[in-house]
């Protein structure tokens, strides 16, 4: 009987292995355990055996079961991965074609400039402030120290709607509404567009300015100077850039001065960009000129204040290697693109 | 204000190369623009004398000269020059010579007659852009030195940016004063004496505006000798400061201005009649000035009269009728001190800018005019000659600017810049600068008393003083640290969404920014929004750029007018910014962000229909910002708009404010601008987009949720809009969401009416919806519908 089973498990374990569809493989589970399979029926006919020798029939009997039931499920296994992979390698897709959807515009990069300097401040606490670019007379010259008949004025072109009312020249006038309307500390930036009457190769009627301020009772022009250092180097991403001082004047800072970086296209040893000075002018900045403070009441005796400003344009040209300041207002996709 | 290095050197010579003096005026905040050799270099070219001139054998315009070059052997030249003739000393170039540009003299035959050599003119030596004959030079100079040496130009012009606090730098004293003050050395000014009267002529002077001119000095000079040259080292130093020799008279006159910063001004003194008086203009009185304009005067203008009419607009320019010429033989001499207010924005008001006004305005020392006077005087006698008058030096004390002293505390000193400074090295460093200085040790209040030298217009207040002291003790050498403040916060309001956020959904959508003028073409304007009137500048640019614009629209349709022009066929492109309007006399600037959109909706790609864009692409974009601020209460309404297609426009509005416009570009308006697709924009307010609502919690339902499609028939006229809030409305609080999912014409829906499918969710907070409720809300919905719209179930 035992060697009935082994022939039994044998063939049907050759049957199976030799299976290549699953419907065959159905038919021969049918075939040896189904109700009235071969298996079945042989389990069945252990009742004509001795009743002691039936448990150890029977467990051969299970056993030979099993291992068909095994045999089967790994054909099966076997068969349905196979099918499977027959289905997927007739859906292969040519990966290298190209992909569907919107892909992503740009920013300007005057833009992409002024949100990176606009960062860079406001994680130092500093808000970010907007001011009108029609401004009145008062504001964008008289407060900042720059009466009617200043020779100063002469340093603006400035676009008039009528003897009161111009386009701002630059974006100081945002210090004086600002100061007008809250008491100190105020550490504020403005950013924004600003217009002079000038049109040529290093000139466009409109650029933008980032201007600049803190008041607090104990600000010094060293705060000044260590934070300008602290932004261009953050800017530029150098640590070695050289960054010096230089006095100037501007009627509401005093003392004023210039700040100079080492030219970034040269690294100081005299190229075109730099006009063979080694150095690019790239910020304005001072403390804030006494007369500014008492036009909008700021007690000149308990309060000291520095303010910076910067042209946007010209430091994404440092920072960008762009050779021609028209560019920006071109508006060329294939010069905006290149700032995705 | 430029100058030559070695007219500077004569006052205060530091040990420091050209480089270094330039490097130290810069950072002086003198800044150095240019330095220029003051001519190219040359070698071989000597003084020669012309010793014999004979015409040349074969040619009219050619002759051919003996000249002397003190080698004991004259030399033969052939020389072009129409001023040629014996006796002269002229520029000789040497066989082998080398000229600037690069040309070497050689040996050379002239129409048969050998040349040995070439005479010079002041251009084939670099000193001019170009000359009439040969550079004549003195009659005692050496015969065969070095012209090189001997005009000494191996000099430099330096060219400084003053600022306008810095008028007293405009003169090579003025520049001196702060290389003497830098380097701690003295100066060596020329000896400037008085010059006696040797003639009792003079002009009566009468001040009737002393507050405008606070000193007036005058003085004749008579018999001078019309014919005198300047000489060839006062050109020389007028060139290297760049100003052009016009007469011996004026140009002593600059050269004082250029050497002490005095601007003076020398009449005709035939042309004048009676005495000088110094005056505010009679508004409508004219003048023609020395450039031959007429100008005619305002009131607050001061002038310099005679008896009869104005001479001169004080300290800006003189006028024609009194001043010199070749035939002048007595002049009147001008130094005066004219109050920088009297003169400030007068030049401009005129359209002038001279000199002179460039330096009153700023501010000329008021002790000035009497040394200037003698400068000049001795200059003239040594040049033009003549005899002098007695100097008529008029002042009204009460009008000079007075020189208070200023308090400089040293505890403000410190808290200004950050640094302590020994008290002796402050009084040390003010001191340089011609201050003088008191300490005051007293234990609370110590610091300093400062007079500043009277030209030093600048030094008014304790800041200036406080700038001085950091100037001169070096900005490079200031303290620098990091702030440090209190920390506080700024706010960060959640009730807006930023301007950021919203450029960066747009750039994630494909767009790419913009940035165009905020000055626009007033036809394009006109065509895209006629109904207002927008800003016109007083001084624009161009016709181009002279009216603000009302709209961002026009800044996009130009760009995308230049990118088509440049082969880009699909473009999606916005803007932000403030757009100007006036009303009721107020000026408005409203932030706007706008876009536009051209070509396909998505860049070509192989799996989709090329096609172009519609009005849905881009309300989906203006659904997609709206929807940022999570305030879900915008609707769209059909309404026209004169730049847009009359049925594809829409007006937004958020709680019965407009918050913009989307729709279709004008086909007509399309045509006009020469674009060649369809386009289509849209511009919305930023105060009102940025409007954002803070999320508030609802309780998210546990029962299931159960979806019902419905497909109903309605009107062509009746907008989605309705549809949807009908079925909101009559669904009441069971309906979680709703889809708009079909909209159908055609077969099976009569004509002029149109089909539209929905899906609702229906659910309920706290129950399972049954069947009879279900049933009961699509029911509502639908005859609802078919109530306000007159909609009917499509089977």
């Amino acid at each position: 009987m035992q060697t009935d089973l082994d022939h039994i498990v044998l063939e049907a374990q050759r049957a199976i292995t030799e299976s290549v569809e699953l419907a065959a493989l159905e038919k021969l589970r049918v075939h040896y355990l189904g109700k009235k399979g071969v298996l079945t029926e042989y389990l069945k006919s252990l009742g004509a055996l001795a009743p002691e020798q039936r448990p150890q029939a029977g467990q051969a009997v299970n056993q030979a079961k099993q291992t068909v039931q095994a045999a089967l499920e790994s054909q099966r296994a076997v068969l349905e991965t196979a099918a499977l992979d027959a289905r997927l390698a007739g859906a292969a897709l040519d990966v290298t074609l190209p992909g569907r959807g919107q892909t992503s515009g740009g920013l300007h990069p005057v833009t992409r400039t002024l949100e990176r300097i606009n960062t860079l401040f406001t994680r130092l606490g500093f808000e970010i402030v907007e001011g009108p670019e029609i401004e009145d007379d008062y504001h964008n010259f008289e407060a900042l120290n720059i009466p009617a008949q200043h020779p100063a004025r002469d340093m603006h072109d400035t676009f008039y709607f009528d003897a009161h009312t111009l386009l701002r020249t630059h974006t100081s006038p945002v210090q004086v509404h600002v100061m007008e309307r809250r008491p100190p500390p105020l550490r504020i930036i403005a950013p924004g567009r600003v217009y002079r009457c000038d049109s040529d190769l290093t000139h466009t009627p409109m650029f933008h300015q980032v201007e600049g301020l803190m008041v607090d009772e104990n600000v010094s022009f060293a705060d000044l100077k260590g934070l300008l250092h602290d932004f261009l180097h953050h800017f530029f991403e150098r640590d070695d850039l050289q960054v010096r001082f230089r006095p100037s004047y501007f009627p509401f800072t005093e003392p004023s001065a210039e700040v100079d970086i080492q030219c970034v296209m040269c690294g100081g040893a005299g190229c075109r960009v730099c006009g063979h000075s080694g150095w690019l002018e790239v910020m304005g900045c001072g403390m804030v000129h006494p007369n500014v403070f008492t036009h909008v009441s700021i007690d000149n005796e308990r309060y000291t204040g520095f303010a910076f400003g910067m042209g946007v344009e010209r430091l994404a040209m440092l920072r960008y290697g762009v050779n021609d300041l028209r560019l920006f207002f071109e508006n060329d996709l294939r010069f905006l693109q290149q700032f995705r | 204000m430029k100058f030559s290095e070695h007219w500077l050197r004569e006052w205060v010579n530091p040990p420091l190369s050209t480089a270094e003096l330039a490097g130290q005026l810069t950072l002086a905040g003198l800044e150095v623009e240019s330095v220029t050799p003051a001519a190219p270099v040359s070698a071989g070219v000597v003084v020669g004398e012309v010793l014999s001139v004979v015409p040349h054998p074969q040619a009219d315009k050619l002759h051919v000269c003996e000249v002397d070059i003190g080698t004991g052997t004259p030399l033969s030249i052939v020389c072009g020059a129409a001023n040629v003739r014996a006796g002269m000393r002229v520029p000789a170039a040497m066989v082998g010579a080398e000229l600037p540009g690069g040309k070497t003299i050689r040996q050379a035959q002239l129409r048969g007659v050998d040349s040995h050599g070439m005479l010079c003119s002041a251009a084939e030596l670099g000193l001019a852009e170009a000359s009439e004959g040969l550079l004549e030079l003195p009659q005692d100079t050496r015969v065969g030195e070095d012209v090189y040496l001997y005009l000494r130009l191996d000099d430099t012009s330096i060219d400084v940016s003053v600022t306008p606090n810095r008028g007293d730098c405009l003169s090579v004293a003025g520049i001196a004063r702060e290389v003497a003050a830098l380097n701690q050395l003295s100066l060596h000014a020329p000896s400037i004496h008085e010059i006696k009267a040797t003639v009792p002529d003079h002009l009566e002077v009468v001040i009737e505006a002393p507050a405008d001119c606070p000193r007036y000095a005058g003085r004749v000079l008579r018999g001078i000798n019309r014919a005198a040259r300047t000489p060839l080292w006062l050109q020389e130093r007028l060139r290297r400061s760049g100003m052009r020799s016009i007469s011996a008279v004026v140009d002593v006159t600059n050269y004082v201005m250029l050497e002490l910063g005095q601007p003076m001004h020398a009449f005709d003194l035939a042309r004048l009649r009676g005495n000088i008086h110094v005056r505010r203009a009679v508004a409508g009185e004219a003048i023609t000035l020395l450039d031959g304009q007429r100008i005619t005067l305002n009131a607050d203008t001061l002038v310099i009269a005679d008896d009869v009419q104005p001479q001169a607009i004080a300290g800006i320019m003189g006028g024609i009728d009194a001043a010199i010429s070749a035939t002048s033989d007595s002049l009147f001499l001008e130094s005066a001190y004219f109050a920088p207010q009297a003169i400030a924005g007068r030049a401009r008001a005129y359209g002038l800018r001279t000199e002179s006004s460039h330096r009153f305005e700023r501010g000329v020392a008021p002790t000035l005019q009497r040394l200037a006077m003698e400068r000049a005087t001795a200059l003239l006698l040594e040049i033009v000659g003549g005899e002098a008058g007695p100097v008529v030096d008029v002042s009204a004390a009460a009008h000079l600017p007075q020189r208070p002293p200023i308090t400089l505390r040293a505890q403000r000193l410190q808290r200004v810049l950050g640094l302590s400074l020994p008290a002796q090295e402050v009084t040390g460093l003010l001191t340089r600068l011609g201050m003088q200085v008191t300490e005051e040790s007293k234990e609370q209040s110590a610091g300093w008393q400062v007079t500043p030298p009277p030209h030093r217009f600048d030094v008014a207040i304790e800041a200036d003083l406080i700038e001085e002291v950091a100037r001169l003790h070096g900005y490079q050498r200031l303290p620098a640290h990091a702030p440090r403040v209190g920390l506080t916060m700024t706010p960060e309001p959640e009730t807006r969404v930023s301007l950021a956020r919203l450029r960066e959904l747009l750039v994630d959508r494909g767009y790419q920014e913009v940035i165009t003028y905020s000055f626009v073409e007033p036809g394009l304007q006109q065509l895209l929004d006629p109904a207002t009137t927008s800003i016109a500048l007083a001084n624009p640019i161009s016709a181009e750029m002279s009216v603000m614009r009302t709209t961002l629209w026009c800044g996009l349709l130009a760009t995308l007018r230049y990118n088509q022009n440049r082969q880009q066929t699909r473009q999606r492109l916005f803007e932000s910014g403030l757009k100007f309007t006036r009303q009721d006399d107020e000026i408005k600037q409203k932030r706007s962000i706008a876009g536009i959109i051209t070509g396909s909706p998505c860049p070509e790609q192989w799996g989709l229909p090329q096609q172009g864009v519609d009005f849905y692409d881009i309300k989906g974009d203006v659904e997609a910002l709206l929807g940022l601020g999570g305030l879900g209460d915008c609707h769209f309404e059909a309404a026209p708009h004169p730049a847009l297609h009359p049925g594809q426009s829409a007006r937004i509005l958020r709680q019965g404010e407009v918050l913009g416009w989307v729709g279709a570009l004008h086909p007509a308006l399309s045509r006009t601008l020469g674009l060649d697709q369809a386009a289509y924009v849209f511009e919305l307010s930023l105060d009102l987009l940025e409007q954002a609502r803070v999320p508030a919690f609802r309780e998210v339902s546990k029962f299931p949720a159960i979806r019902r499609d419905i497909a109903i028939v309605v009107e062509e006229g009746v907008p989605a809009a309705q549809v949807l809030a009908c079925v909101t409305q009559a669904a009441e609080e069971f309906l979680r969401d709703l889809q708009l999912f079909d909209v159908y014409r055609g077969k099976g829906v009569d004509s002029g009416r149109k089909s539209i499918a929905l899906g609702l969710t229906l659910q309920a907070p706290s129950r399972t919806l049954t069947d009879e409720d279900v049933a009961g809300i699509i029911n509502r919905v639908v005859s609802t519908l078919k109530q306000q719209l007159g909609a009917t179930l499509r089977d």
